[in-house]
């Protein structure tokens, strides 16, 4: 069985001085070209696919609100229309963009992917994410959120998912109710991308009909958070369902991705870890992909970059995942070490781009391939095709 | 000397309503990525100001069914225009996007996203479109009134402005050696509370390459007038006469001067359709022609059931006109287009008209509904176009073509150049932003 291998990107790299390497851009990071760069060499190591992080305000390496801080990137596209601006400058690579459902319309994100899905010929994904920053909150004024506990500060390097924020964020009732709403979101989007069956648009020109309208389905969701009447404005996407992702570290994201994502992301520390992990997830889906993240500094000196960039910093590179740095042959052995444990593919957040990603996208592939663990070619041209994850048939077709 | 009057032209994507014609055989998909691609194309070779999206967040209905008989089905605007961005170069991009199903922070986000990613093309339609049958979609639900609508409206604009403004434009130092990302005090800190919108925070991204998306408003009612006044750079109205347009600009740059700002700082640009033959002849058959295939049979009972208010199905298309009086109790016939005004009014002149002129229901659906507003050969369509902005009826026009997604392959290779050739056009595109096509500042 071969290994599937993503890379998420963000800014410079996942360590926060990333911007200050010497072969960095940093001044190029709002630009489109910057990210035509990097999805270009994931797309020539054959990647599965790349994420796009998001949220709804600045990065920050307070828990909630503002650091102020002027020493790390600070500023983000809206993930979703990065992907879509780099769909038609890629062929065969998925793009999965993270959109958070605290505070979105479950309506917009749905149409969003959709139109993803159909502007890259079926390469789309949806990363879910919630926000429990009570700064984020205030973005938008509509509900208020009590102030994150005080938490260790974690640096720009780490996730800062509620999910990761506590041992056990099941036991906040915020959380949950946030995770609630995120599943309905989700929910919503895979009503909304079966609304219109696979052979709606019939373009009858003998009875003037364009649509057969008994193949368009209202959703008519009501849950606790919102209601969608449906049916969606987009045609159904070329996936039928796009991909939908989560990160998780912790028993309620589990839960969340067991029930409603394709493929969850998860941040074991060791080989143990790994298959306690898979273990865990496992007793709650036998479908969904699992996916270990890795943060990885790569060659023969990552080391030395390494603790060159934390001296930068100011602080060692703290991260929700386990940090890597090494060789690339080493890494290859964790990689097919945590096969053993289960797990199907990795997400790896390169330390510090271009190198990590330049790293991961032709030495890690190709010695993977070397080891008959890495594909030599793109097998398909959709990303549930290079997942290994049918289409699946409309809810509403499937019950006529 | 004053320079010769320039016209601005864009290209507004076919719509879903019965302008759009699927039944020929010319017609390609609707939302195939490779359409969008094509349209966009085709304007930027004839050196267009913009591409344009219209929007609409819920399907349209006809007596409490999904209206079946046109087009259905489209993107999310922004997302398709950000890919768009990836396959033009200079052509500015805008799209129609709600302030009543939208929040100002992630909205603000979203366009000054699409602003960078297309090196400063995008342009915002603002619309306050909202009734309780669109809201069934959205956590907010509900029905708007209309002076809330554009007070809403206003305050959303506002409060954009302000987010794009927050970030100094000069913010990001990217200083590797002094360690410093940005400047200090680099991102303002905005504080908003209104009555429609309460923001506080930071917002996440520098200025784009616009400082601000050009804003376009869409309609040609008292308080859109006002609201475009200002705060629009571009406004787009029905067409009509060209003292009709006359009038309207007038109005409409009349009320600049209140607001501080020079007629120059909004454009007038009518949409517009056309017809061209190789002759007047020829050009008024097509023109013909492309009107009976917008009103085929159902969707002429389609149209009369709207202002009749009833079931219709019996009659006959290509017969007179029912006996039957309107049913003016009837309100929800039509749900997700701009209702008909008193419907009483409208039927008693369409009977009139039929009687008179001896028309079936779809001659009189084609008579009453949508003709082109330039008729002719290439260049008679050049000289209209050129009159109208001369003239003051406008600055431009937003074509809307009937075909998808060839629709302005023959107005780009026939008529453009004529329009280049009376110095009335760009020959090429002199600046790279939007603002920079329609001269804003």
């Amino acid at each position: 069985m071969t290994l599937h291998l993503a890379v998420a990107l963000d800014g410079a790299g996942w360590h926060p001085a990333a911007w200050r390497e010497p072969d960095a851009a940093p001044r190029a990071l709002f630009s489109a070209r910057y990210w035509a760069g990097l999805v270009g060499e994931a797309e020539r190591g054959l990647l599965d696919f790349v994420t796009l992080e998001d949220e709804l305000g600045p990065q920050s390496t307070l828990p909630d609100g503002h650091d102020d801080r002027i020493d790390q990137v600070r500023g983000r596209f809206d993930a979703v229309l990065l992907a879509a601006r780099l769909a038609p400058l890629t062929h065969r690579i998925g793009l999965v963009p993270t959109a958070t459902t605290t505070h979105t319309e479950p309506f917009h994100v749905a149409i969003g992917i959709a139109t993803l899905d159909h502007v890259s010929g079926g390469r789309a994904g949806w990363r879910p994410r919630v926000s429990a920053r009570a700064s984020d909150a205030r973005h938008f004024g509509r509900r208020r959120l009590p102030p994150l506990r005080p938490a260790p500060a974690r640096p720009a390097g780490a996730d800062p998912s509620p999910g990761a924020r506590a041992p056990d964020p099941s036991a906040d009732p915020l959380v949950r109710e946030l995770f609630e709403e995120a599943g309905d979101a989700v929910e919503v989007a895979r009503r909304l991308w079966d609304s219109w069956e696979d052979d709606a648009e019939i373009r009858d020109v003998a009875t003037g009909r364009f649509i057969d309208r008994d193949k368009l389905h209202y959703i008519d969701f009501a849950g606790r958070f919102f209601s969608v009447k449906g049916p969606s404005i987009t045609p159904r996407p070329p996936q039928g369902q796009p991909v939908v992702a989560a990160l998780a570290h912790a028993r309620l994201p589990y839960e969340f991705a067991a029930a409603h994502a394709d493929v969850v992301f998860v941040t074991p520390h060791s080989a143990d870890e790994a298959r306690a992990i898979v273990g865990e997830v496992r007793g709650l889906s036998e479908d969904v992909k699992i996916f270990a993240d890795l943060v990885v500094f790569l060659g023969e000196d990552a080391a030395r970059r390494k603790a060159r960039l934390d001296e930068l910093d100011g602080a060692e590179l703290d991260s929700d995942a386990a940090v890597f740095t090494g060789h690339v042959r080493e890494l290859a052995d964790v990689l097919l070490a945590w096969r053993e444990a289960g797990v199907q593919g990795f997400r790896l957040r390169p330390g510090a781009v271009p190198y990590d990603l330049w790293q991961i996208c032709s030495g890690l592939t190709a010695e993977l391939r070397s080891r008959r663990a890495f594909r030599s070619r793109y097998e398909a041209d959709t990303l549930r095709g290079l997942l290994g994850l049918p289409r699946p048939v409309s809810r509403y077709a499937e019950a006529r | 000397m004053t320079a010769r009057k320039q016209v601005h032209l864009a290209a507004h994507f076919p719509g879903v309503n019965n302008h759009t014609v699927w039944a020929d055989p010319r017609s390609g998909s609707q939302i195939d990525f490779a359409s969008f691609a094509h349209l966009a194309r085709t304007a930027e070779r004839g050196r267009f100001d913009f591409f344009f999206l219209a929007e609409g967040l819920r399907l349209r209905e006809l007596k409490g069914r999904i209206h079946d008989l046109d087009v259905v089905g489209r993107p999310e605007s922004l997302t398709v225009l950000s890919a768009l961005a990836a396959v033009t170069h200079r052509l500015g991009l805008a799209g129609t996007v709600n302030t009543t199903f939208n929040e100002p922070y992630e909205l603000a986000r979203r366009l000054a996203t699409l602003d960078h990613l297309s090196g400063g093309r995008a342009g915002w339609n603002v619309v306050t479109t909202s009734d309780a049958f669109t809201g069934a979609n959205f956590r907010r639900g509900g029905y708007l009134d209309r002076a809330d609508r554009y007070e809403r409206a206003a305050e959303f604009v506002r409060l954009a402005r302000e987010l794009w403004d927050s970030w100094r434009p000069d913010a990001v130092l990217a200083d590797r050696v002094g360690g410093r990302f940005l400047r200090q005090d680099a991102i303002g800190t905005v504080a908003h509370h209104g009555p429609h919108f309460s923001v506080e925070g930071r917002f996440t991204l520098p200025r784009g390459p616009q400082g601000r998306p050009v804003i376009i408003q869409a309609g040609d009612s008292g308080e859109g007038r006002e609201f475009a006044a200002a705060h629009a750079d571009v406004i787009f109205t029905g067409h009509g006469s060209l003292e009709e347009g006359r009038r309207f600009y007038a109005d409409v740059k009349g009320r600049l001067a209140r607001y501080g700002r020079e007629p120059h700082q909004l454009k007038i640009m009518p949409g517009a359709t056309y017809a061209l033959g190789d002759t007047e002849e020829e050009a008024a058959e097509n023109a013909a022609h492309i009107r009976r295939a917008q009103v085929g049979p159902q969707t002429a009972i389609a149209f009369l059931e709207q202002v009749w208010g009833r079931d219709l199905s019996a009659y006959d298309p290509d017969g007179p006109l029912p006996d039957v009086d309107p049913d003016l109790s009837e309100t929800g016939v039509s749900q997700g287009r701009v209702a008909i005004k008193d419907r009483a009014a409208v039927a008693a002149k369409w009977r009139a008209l039929a009687e008179e002129k001896h028309l079936t229901i779809r001659e009189l659906v084609i008579e009453m509904t949508g003709r082109q507003t330039f008729i002719g050969t290439p260049r008679t369509v050049a000289r209209l176009i050129d009159e109208h902005v001369r003239a003051d009826a406008a600055d431009g026009f937003i074509l809307i073509p009937h075909l998808t997604p060839g629709g302005l392959d023959d107005f780009v290779a026939r008529v453009v150049p004529l329009l280049q050739e009376r110095g009335a056009f760009r020959a090429d595109y002199t600046g790279t932003t939007l603002r920079e096509h329609l001269d804003l500042r």
